[in-house]
């Protein structure tokens, strides 16, 4: 068999459903043979590496499974870096298999030779460069293991061409031992009964909790914990989903855009219970000032997250699943009302709620896609204002239901994974709402054609308010708004005309009363993408805020806002 | 790879009115805990258990640039199975920094094992080869010095000896030091290799 059939027939092995790639010189081979062999997986012709990556990424945070890019050496590969970087950042499962020279030009500045492994080191949580087509199998199954397992994260191989042309015995091994790999599984006990002490005692306690929840599938143990305890919960941007926000022991969202109230109550709570989340500085702000009166219990998979950026008072080892099964009946039902009350008083003081004044503003369709789909949508954005729109006003009940560029914030993240989590659903699956600003939807809106291809219903949402909101907001508050290259009006397309060109439906919405219609209207179509551009205000700014480096305490709020 | 660093000697805190928490996060922030007084910070001898692969021994200089943590000396060299390498690496920083280190190592597929000998007793040993400009004339007062830190001639020419020395890096720097009245050519650190001591007589 030659590397080329091995590798097919591998991927089968190993369950791959869907393979996002683009082909090259270096693996004109696999795509031949795929073009003979007719494997079971499916291949999705990207119109770029970058696309091609994020779209593995939805679809490995949407279904939990491992997603697979195939590109060529070279730029290819060097497409692919963003995407594998995004995927390191945010912990997402995918392996890129990337092309190379033969092995005897590896060095020799060949055509389209690009140091892949050297390249990508420092943002991969391995990689392999395979020179000997005898274990290429056994390679693919180590990828695949060591990109799922553990804290999951992005795995490279790096293919020369001359390896997929020699032959080999074709043997996918069942199982694999890796020497130097390990993951912890369960927590330990004496851990989880201080843990549990630490609970008994406090008064205020505060699940904080991050992406590490959902990506271990740990929403309904850690639901049952919260109320079994009454604590109340906030999740970062990640965790989103993993305890349902209609739940009244929901705080919503912590850190720099969370709400004033989650973040009330990690200043005041007596314990937190950090739960798969990693202290980022966007949740802490100036990191001295942050939750001063918190014993901190921290049940995490990664070592090396513990105590590196707040000091675990007692760190659990562990996947968080498992942990919280174990933590389950260590505790007993708490009466919190004192702590709850106090929460419901500053839930009040300063609730989340935006404008209605006659302006279209991004939160007020942000509130209308909620109630379109009653919160069961998966909603996949970009970064920057609309990522936060998107994320304080849904309302998110479900896990897997929020993906979002977290870690690296990677611009044109939305609409290529949200291609990505389509193509990972089960047919009559939840509606993909795709959540985009007029900046990030253009640094990869070729994807729209594949997606067009593939008919796939995707809501896209622009909402376009002409400018880098992020950016301009931020220059606004910090910088004596000097508005410094964040006017997108000049360089703008017509966003209908676009969609329409990629023979996708194009929409367009200027008032506030037509939000609904515009919905309504894109919800009848489903044989193809809808591209719905929200003339939003370009003044509106997301609040409430922690100026970056700043305390907690120190959040601007909309409203004080309105007073200056 | 083989810079000498001097660092403030540790500090003792006086008076502890900072919380643990507190301290910790002064840390991460990269302030001192006290005004004007440097955060204590200690050199750490790790060795490290490697899969014998050019990419391990990347990984693991990788790690230290792209973590920003400071790496003072490297050596590498076959251990006892012939499929790994042992690493011996000399690394500076504070308790929370060292932790960080020896995690994220650990968290690397290619590491087998990662140990901090410092903590433990142990024997650290460093080669060193220098060679001196040095006339016929000034040879027997050099090789004086040199024989009481039992260095060996392992070139001579008429104007200039090598010398070899080895021992713990105190020995080195000694030597080197003594070595600087004369006109020093070239000097060359194997940079250091440890190995924790089996206590036979521990009573």
């Amino acid at each position: 068999m030659t590397g080329a059939e091995i590798f097919i027939r591998s991927l089968e092995a190993e369950g791959v459903e869907i393979v996002f790639g683009y082909p090259g010189g270096a693996v004109i081979g696999i795509y031949d043979t795929m073009h003979r062999l007719n494997p079971t997986f499916k291949h999705v012709l990207v119109r770029h590496e970058q696309g091609g990556t994020h779209a593995a990424e939805g679809y490995a945070k949407s279904t939990g499974k491992v997603g697979t890019v195939l590109v060529t050496s070279g730029p290819g590969a060097t497409n692919c870096v963003t995407g594998i970087a995004d995927a390191y950042m945010d912990s997402i499962p995918i392996v890129v298999f990337t092309g190379q020279v033969p092995t005897k030009l590896i060095g020799n500045d060949a055509f389209q030779e690009c140091d892949t492994i050297g390249v990508t080191r420092s943002i991969t949580k391995h990689s392999f460069l395979v020179r000997d087509v005898n274990d290429l199998a056994a390679t693919i199954k180590k990828a695949y293991y060591i990109a799922r397992t553990g804290r999951p994260g992005p795995v490279v191989v790096d293919l020369p061409k001359d390896v997929l042309m020699a032959t080999a015995p074709f043997h996918y091994p069942a199982s694999i031992a890796i020497r130097g790999y390990s993951f912890a599984q369960k927590g330990n006990k004496n851990q989880l009964q201080i843990a549990s002490d630490m609970i008994r005692a406090s008064k205020k306690p505060l699940f904080y909790v991050g992406g590490g929840a959902i990506i271990a599938d740990a929403a309904e143990v850690l639901t049952r914990v919260a109320r079994r305890i009454n604590a109340p919960v906030t999740t970062t941007l990640h965790g989103l989903g993993a305890f349902p926000e209609n739940d009244s022991l929901s705080v919503g969202m912590l850190g720099m855009h969370g709400t004033w109230y989650a973040n009330k109550a990690v200043q005041n709570t007596d314990l937190l219970i950090a739960v798969g989340a990693r202290f980022d500085d966007r949740v802490t702000g100036k990191i001295e000032a942050w939750a001063p009166h918190a014993k901190i219990i921290h049940i995490d998979i990664d070592p090396a997250c513990i105590s590196k950026n707040v000091p675990a008072d007692c760190p659990i080892l562990g996947d968080v699943k498992l942990v919280l099964e174990q933590l389950e009946p260590l505790v007993e039902p708490k009466d919190t009302s004192e702590w709850l009350k106090q929460i419901d008083v500053w839930k009040a003081e300063c609730p989340m709620s935006f404008k209605s004044d006659g302006k279209l503003r991004p939160q007020e369709i942000i509130r209308a896609l909620r109630d379109k789909t009653g919160g069961h949508a998966t909603v996949v954005t970009d970064v920057g204002q609309n990522q936060m729109w998107g994320a304080q006003f849904f309302t998110y009940v479900h896990p897997r239901t929020h993906i979002t560029s977290g870690g690296l914030g990677t611009m044109g993240f939305s609409l290529p994974a949200a291609m990505g989590v389509a193509f990972g659903q089960k047919p009559g699956g939840l509606p993909v709402i795709s959540i985009n600003g007029d900046g990030g939807v253009l640094m990869n809106i070729q994807e729209l054609g594949v997606a067009a291809a593939h008919k796939l219903p995707l809501k896209v949402v622009i909402l376009n308010n002409s400018y880098l909101g992020m950016v301009r907001q931020w220059q606004e508050l910090f910088h004596e708004e000097r508005y410094s290259h964040t006017d997108l009006t000049p360089t703008n397309p017509d966003f209908v005309k676009l969609a329409e060109a990629f023979n996708c439906v194009g929409l367009r919405c200027e008032r506030p009363e037509d939000i609904q219609s515009t919905i309504d209207a894109a919800w009848e179509v489903t044989d193809r993408p809808v591209v719905m551009d929200f003339k939003v205000i370009m003044e509106e700014k997301v609040f409430p805020m922690v100026p970056s480096g700043a305390t907690t305490d120190e959040m601007i709020t909309a409203s004080a806002e309105d007073i200056n | 790879m083989n810079t000498q660093t001097h660092f403030a000697q540790p500090t003792v805190v006086a008076k502890q009115t900072l919380t643990p928490q507190q301290i910790f996060r002064k840390q991460v922030a990269g302030e001192s805990l006290h005004p004007g007084v440097s955060d204590s910070v200690h050199r750490h001898v790790l060795t490290v258990l490697v899969e014998n692969t050019l990419d391990a021994l990347n990984r693991v200089a990788n790690l230290f640039s792209q973590r920003g943590f400071n790496l003072e000396s490297v050596s590498m060299g076959e251990a006892k199975d012939p499929s790994l390498r042992r690493m011996t690496i000399v690394t500076i920083g504070n308790d929370r920094i060292i932790a960080q280190v020896i995690r994220q190592l650990n968290n690397l597929i290619d590491t087998i094992e990662v140990e901090d000998v410092t903590l433990h007793d142990h024997v650290e040993r460093e080669l060193c080869l220098v060679q001196v400009r040095c006339s016929a004339l000034e040879r027997p007062v050099l090789i004086s010095v040199v024989d009481i830190f039992r260095a060996t001639v392992v070139n001579i020419t008429p104007d200039s000896l090598t010398f070899e020395v080895t021992g713990p890096p105190a020995k080195i720097n000694a030597f080197i030091g003594m070595m600087r009245d004369y006109d020093v050519l070239e000097v060359a650190r194997s940079g250091r290799v440890a190995m924790r001591r089996e206590l036979a007589f521990e009573h």
